[in-house]
């Protein structure tokens, strides 16, 4: 997982990973082969991006837009197939969506919507996925029922990347956590390693007490009542950062 | 598994597909084309609609007693009737009758081209720009040069396909933005909505008359020389648009989602783009600018077989619908005046927009 103030380059990095954008310097490696040297639908079976907006279309079914992550797999005179029935009714499965497929997406609340665009990423079946801020704009509850299905597609073998703006959730469900200020990483390691009174005030300017959750024992940051956030450079001001590995 | 075993567990399965989506075989079986039944039926009930209204315009006239029966058309066709009756028929009535269909099928897809792309009912080609650049075109080969109709063809056809390229550019930063799109389109097509004013002012009167009326849609001169390139450009079109499709339905789910899926989403647009200003341009230089035909279309075929995102096939039938009757209430609403088609096309559109701005100012109110 990746954490960092506003506009440190978490997207930019996500974007870069992903192809949306070409690096100004350096390149993106996938197995060792640069992405920007992939075709476009041999690497969308490879990796898969959950971007922070995603628009559906006015109307559309679960089921259907579902479907359209099978884009990747489409050629020009097999249109549907039965792999791809079997991968979007696996996707539907996983998100529990099946009783919901035939419902205009519209029409579903908040965590529903961003459950049915999880289950489009799965259903491009790919060994790779990133999310950018999964949970932005959704309650508690449904905040962490993304994180809960996104630690169980982690545990069945996929590579899941997620951009986070709770750090306490980050460090409660990361395996291996990124923080990032000015566009280059500052930290990264396991939760523990990297959810520090220093690291945090280095990343977000902010001074606080790192406890243990009591509940999953991860760290647990808490701001200082007073003053807690320090007078540093505004994190903001390098928006144009390019991010490059 | 073995297919025994299978069996009972398909039964129990929850069907994951809405009723109105079926899965037709193709070839080998292994591969399915989904169809969607209820677009099927309307596209299908609109087809009849535009053959029987075709069949009827052929035999309306817009003098009295020229208005022939049916199997006197068909008489026509079969050479037993005058050969001035066969003339009025197949040489008069069936060229415009065909360009009618043809031309409204090829509008209506451009706007759904268009549409699509730019995420937005806005953005059809007759509001940013293509129209009017047509008719710029025109209008500087028919007053500036003197070229007479023949020209005008040719001018549309440099006008609109110039402006397409002018907006494109004009609008272009790292790949097309909707919005931008429209809002250049819009700014242009203002520029040249002026300038023809201009053009207009400066001209003869009777020059400026028939140059006034060609941008109404001039459907009362067609031959059948102006029937080949609308079907050539069809023949051309419909296939590359085919082709272009999937990738246009993920441009529906934005730009990130679409290339983080494998459309190449630069040369997508700018093919699709080609395609959209390609079948309007060819339309607008044979019968004149056509108001509204590509804005309304898409968003009456979109509404009427409730569909996410715009239906082509659907939309080009009633592209044709539309222009057929327009072409027919045109000829026969204030018989023995013809009225432009454009000016009916204005006027159902109009009519339309209005309709359309008022359902969603109360769909927001509400």
């Amino acid at each position: 997982m990746i954490v960092g103030p506003n506009a440190c380059g978490k997207s930019t990095l996500l974007r870069s990973l992903s192809r949306l954008l070409k690096p100004t310097a350096g390149s993106v490696l996938l197995d060792g082969k640069d992405v920007q040297s992939y075709r476009g639908k041999e690497f969308a079976r490879e990796l898969g991006l959950l971007p922070q907006q995603s628009l559906a279309p006015e109307g559309i079914t679960v089921v259907d837009l579902v479907s359209r992550g099978r884009f990747p797999y489409q050629r020009l005179f097999t249109q549907w197939t039965d792999k791809d029935e079997a991968a979007v009714r696996r996707a539907l499965e996983a998100t529990q969506l099946v009783e919901l497929s035939t419902r205009p997406v519209d029409e579903l609340s908040g965590g529903q919507r961003q459950r049915v665009w999880i289950a489009t990423a799965l259903a491009q079946e790919t060994p790779i996925l990133l999310l950018d801020e999964p949970t932005t704009y959704l309650d508690l509850a449904h905040q962490l029922e993304v994180l809960d299905l996104c630690s169980r597609l982690n545990r069945e073998g996929r590579t899941l990347v997620a951009v986070l703006h709770d750090l306490n959730q980050a460090a409660r469900y990361a395996t291996h956590l990124i923080a990032m200020r000015n566009g280059s990483i500052v930290a990264e390691g396991t939760p523990r390693e990297v959810v520090t009174e220093e690291t945090v005030r280095a990343v977000f300017g902010v001074r606080t007490r790192v406890v243990d959750d009591p509940e999953s024992g991860t760290p647990l940051v808490i701001p200082l009542s007073r003053d807690a956030v320090v007078g540093v450079d505004r994190p903001g001001d390098t928006a144009t950062a390019r991010a490059s590995t | 598994m073995s297919s025994e075993t299978a069996a009972p567990d398909t039964l129990v399965e929850r069907p994951i597909w809405p009723r109105r989506t079926r899965f037709v075989a193709l070839g080998g079986g292994r591969a399915r084309l989904k169809v969607d039944l209820r677009t099927l039926v309307i596209t299908g009930l609109l087809a009849l609609v535009t053959v029987a209204v075709s069949v009827w315009s052929l035999g309306v006239g817009s003098v009295e007693g020229a208005n022939l029966p049916l199997d006197r058309v068909a008489g026509a066709f079969a050479g037993t009737e005058s050969e001035a009756i066969q003339r009025i028929v197949v040489e008069g009535r069936l060229p415009r009758v065909l360009v009618a269909v043809l031309g409204g099928a090829s509008l209506g897809l451009s706007g759904a081209i268009f549409q699509t792309l730019t995420r937005n009912p806005l953005g059809s080609p007759d509001i940013i720009g293509f129209t009017s650049g047509a008719n710029t075109g025109a209008l500087v080969a028919m007053l500036v040069l003197g070229l007479g109709y023949g020209g005008a063809t040719f001018g549309a056809l440099i006008g609109g396909l110039a402006t397409g390229i002018a907006v494109y550019l004009l609008a272009l930063k790292d790949g097309i933005n909707g919005t931008r799109l429209i809002v250049v389109g819009i700014g242009i097509s203002a520029m040249l909505i002026a300038f023809n004013g201009f053009l207009l002012v400066r001209a003869r009167v009777e020059n400026a008359a028939t140059a006034a009326a060609w941008g109404q849609g001039i459907f009362g001169e067609l031959r059948f020389a102006d029937v080949v390139p609308v079907a050539l450009s069809l023949v051309v079109l419909l296939p590359a648009l085919a082709l272009l499709t999937p990738s246009m339905r993920m441009f529906e789910l934005g730009e990130d989602s679409a290339q983080s899926r494998g459309v190449h989403t630069g040369r997508a647009q700018f093919l699709l783009l080609l395609v959209g200003v390609g079948l309007v341009a060819v339309t607008t230089a044979v019968a004149g600018p056509i108001a509204f035909i590509a804005l309304v279309a898409p968003q009456v075929a979109m509404r009427i077989t409730r569909s996410p995102g715009i239906p082509l096939i659907t939309t080009a039938a009633v592209g044709a619908t539309l222009l057929v009757v327009s072409d027919a209430l045109a000829r026969t609403m204030l018989a023995p005046v013809q009225l432009p088609v454009g000016v009916v096309t204005t006027a159902l559109g109009g009519v339309y927009l209005l309709g359309l701005l008022i359902a969603q100012s109360r769909k927001v109110a509400a």
